[in-house]
């Protein structure tokens, strides 16, 4: 078989081009934090296996906080679930596609951040595309863009000069451009409506150190209310 | 905090990570049905939070204090307007971010 022929090379070129913006903010975030764990006094070796076992942006910048104070196991334990519980929504959303995926199926749910989760979710994969092989390559993509980014900025630390103030919008204009993928698939956009609403007026009640475990369940609460009136309505995600 | 201490404390947030990520494919196993409740979020739940996303990347704009959260304003709104226009990903993604860019390095 040739190369250019074999599914997994396809899934591969098809999968990279939606995984260029996460290049461009991972490969900022990564330095960032790479740099943060560097000036704060850990070797690269920090940074490079913490970016590669937790894989989950926010609560690695948490963790350098953890890792400077008191040694708490049971508290850094507690702490990353509050921070990662939205991994649960993904999961639950996840559960029919990651159907039937083998030995696949494990590296998925492991490196299902904000970003691998939104991209496969969403993503319309060409019908000659292998679904499996192509969220497997997004995943990975992800994965080695924050291992390769974290991991240049622990070695190199506060000698890289940065003039790329305002690069960290990528993630925001991502999320916005698949908010609106979603909101363009939909008949009903009352979930979306909901997610938003909720999650501001959370914000603003609770604060942006507080508000994501109280807008989660304001939205749990919501749609499970709403079911009747919500799959009477005939939507779909 | 000693080497080990500090293996015990990555390890612990390694655990935490796995548990939010496996445990709904654990509870809910492939070869049993799943409950049509959960089925009806996993199906519901995405559009919903991705807006709970987009409020999470915003959680830090203040509207009462630096500029005022104006230069988000504009770049999302570039952001919407090229993926009405265009609706090719990469094209509203850099077209926003290069907007933000020189909004908070030349004008505010």
């Amino acid at each position: 078989m040739k190369k250019e022929k074999s599914p997994v090379w396809r899934a591969a070129k098809a999968a990279f081009p939606h995984t260029i913006p996460i290049f461009a903010s991972f490969w900022f975030l990564g330095l960032t934090y790479g740099i943060y764990m560097n000036v704060s006094g850990f070797s690269f070796l920090y940074p490079m296996l913490m970016s590669l076992t937790i894989f989950a942006g926010s609560i690695e910048f948490v963790t350098v906080n953890m890792l400077l104070g008191a040694f708490n196991p049971l508290q850094a334990f507690a702490m990353t679930l509050m921070i990662n519980a939205r991994h649960l929504f993904y999961g639950i959303s996840m559960l029919d596609k990651f159907k039937g995926m083998g030995w696949k199926k494990f590296y998925l749910i492991f490196g299902m951040c904000d970003e691998s989760f939104s991209i496969n979710y969403t993503a319309e994969i060409p019908a000659d595309v292998d679904r499996g092989w192509f969220m497997f390559f997004v995943t990975l993509f992800n994965h080695f863009y924050w291992f390769s980014g974290s991991t240049l900025g622990g070695i190199f630390g506060s000698l890289i000069h940065f003039n790329t103030e305002g690069l960290e919008f990528v993630m925001t204009a991502m999320f916005v451009v698949i908010f609106m993928e979603q909101w363009m698939k939909e008949k009903k956009h009352t979930s979306a409506l909901f997610g938003l609403g909720l999650s501001l007026l959370c914000l603003t009640a609770f604060g942006a150190e507080r508000f994501l475990i109280p807008a989660m369940a304001a939205i749990l609460i919501a749609l499970t209310l709403l079911r009747g009136i919500i799959e009477k309505g005939g939507e779909r995600a | 905090m000693s080497i080990t201490e500090q293996i015990i404390t990555i390890l612990m947030v390694v655990l935490g990570t796995m548990v939010t990520r496996f445990l709904p494919f654990l509870a809910f196993p492939s070869g049993k049905p799943t409950p049509k409740y959960v089925r009806y979020l996993g199906k519901v739940l995405p559009a919903a939070v991705f807006g709970l996303l987009v409020v999470y990347c915003l959680k830090d704009v203040s509207l009462f204090a630096g500029s005022h959260g104006i230069p988000e304003l504009i770049s999302i709104s570039v952001v919407i307007l090229l993926h009405l226009w265009k609706r090719q990903m990469l094209l509203s993604i850099a077209g926003g971010t290069i907007c933000y860019m020189l909004l908070v390095q030349l004008v505010f």
